[in-house]
């Protein structure tokens, strides 16, 4: 059989032609954000192994403008993060009869219950 | 009932491989009632206004998986939407992304065809073959709805249009055809998960997938492909690990 000359669409620029794909790169392109808090809070585990005084230049540190900054975006994309997450959850579980709309509704609400008590928590501990 | 006529826009891709290089857009004006679909209106160019324009189908009715093309950039099957849809504004109709263009909107599917389900063992690997006098496999209900929609998938490719992992890397085995992996795994009668999960447990295979989750939102029978695979990225997991926990590596 002779083969057939065919055209090949190229990929460059796919995410931004569907909203659903800009949603989608939104997701994963914020996630380097989460590994840059996580190892902002290992820096401060890590000065608090050190002592009282890099403790405390860690906490200095921690309410520069461009922390709290930084620490405002984050909680942005993690909001954005938690709900586009548990929406997806249904497709993770195994089949089970519960509607995929109950699931997620469960796990924002897992998840809007769990802020609140670390937010009473937190409030509780340093008032 | 007296139809109203009003004219719509269609605006087609086009691709002749042997005078064009790159495709083009032609856009013909067509008259269409209420009750016209996109795939009626492509028909309606093909016998009144241009001979020459080629694109599949057959069923008109979502049950054959002929006709799926980008509807203004969303993978549909052209007979199950509908042209009143898109009016005033006009209707865009391309091949289904992700896939060689052979012709107009006609795609080149071989890859699926050839490559991608085959490599699943799309069939039922029983335990031990039975004789005709044997009998039937049995199976209960409750069995039976556990891959039930799974199986409902017609082959039209719009979830491989709609999956940007497949048209990154077609080495991944995309999401009708790992749906119809777990269709047999997922069957009481069946005994060859561990033969098809040597693909399902790859980088080609469940691994490929990063959960965007657009193939199950563009599936035209609700048979959830994401929920298939990302499912099996669970029990992949596991099998993983028990290996190390187990005696004889779980074997």
């Amino acid at each position: 059989m002779s083969q057939v000359r065919t055209y090949t669409r190229p990929m460059a620029g796919w995410w931004r032609k569907n909203p659903y794909f800009v949603k989608y790169m939104i997701r994963e392109a914020s996630a380097p954000l989460f590994y840059a808090y996580a190892l902002w809070l290992l820096a401060g585990l890590v000065a608090l192994a050190r002592g009282e005084a890099a403790y405390n230049t860690w906490r200095s540190a921690s309410s520069h403008p461009l922390s709290i900054l930084l620490h405002a975006v984050v909680v942005v994309f993690a909001i954005y993060h938690t709900w586009t997450w548990f929406r997806v959850l249904p497709k993770t579980t195994p089949d089970i009869d519960v509607q995929p709309r109950v699931l997620v509704a469960a796990g924002v609400a897992v998840a809007v219950v769990c802020c609140a008590a670390l937010f009473a928590f937190a409030w509780w501990a340093t008032r | 009932m007296t139809e109203s006529v009003r004219t719509i826009a269609i605006e087609c891709l086009r691709y002749n491989p042997e005078t064009d290089e790159a495709p083009h857009y032609q856009t013909y004006d067509v008259p269409f009632t209420d009750d016209m679909s996109v795939l009626e209106g492509l028909q309606y160019i093909k016998d009144e206004l241009d001979g020459s324009l080629t694109f599949r189908w057959s069923c008109r009715m979502a049950i054959c998986g002929s006709c799926g093309s980008m509807v203004n950039g969303v993978p549909q099957l052209s007979c199950h939407t509908f042209l009143r849809n898109y009016y005033p504004g006009k209707v865009r109709i391309e091949p289904l992304n992700h896939f060689p263009i052979l012709r107009d909107l006609a795609i080149d599917q071989t890859d699926f065809v050839r490559n991608k389900l085959p490599a699943i063992k799309p069939y039922l690997i029983a335990k031990e073959d039975k004789t005709l006098a044997q009998g039937e496999f049995l199976q209960t209900p409750g069995e039976m709805h556990k891959y039930y929609h799974y199986s409902e998938c017609i082959n039209c490719l719009l979830c491989y249009a709609a999956c940007p992992q497949y048209g990154l890397n077609p080495e991944f085995a995309g999401p009708a055809a790992i749906a119809l992996m777990h269709r047999y795994n997922a069957d009481s009668r069946d005994a060859g998960r561990a033969e098809r999960m040597q693909l399902g447990n790859s980088d080609e295979g469940v691994w490929g997938c990063t959960l965007v989750g657009y193939c199950s939102e563009v599936c035209p029978k609700g048979v959830d492909p994401a929920h298939a695979i990302n499912q099996n990225k669970v029990a992949s997991t596991v099998d993983y690990f028990l290996r190390f926990l187990t005696p004889h590596g779980g074997k």
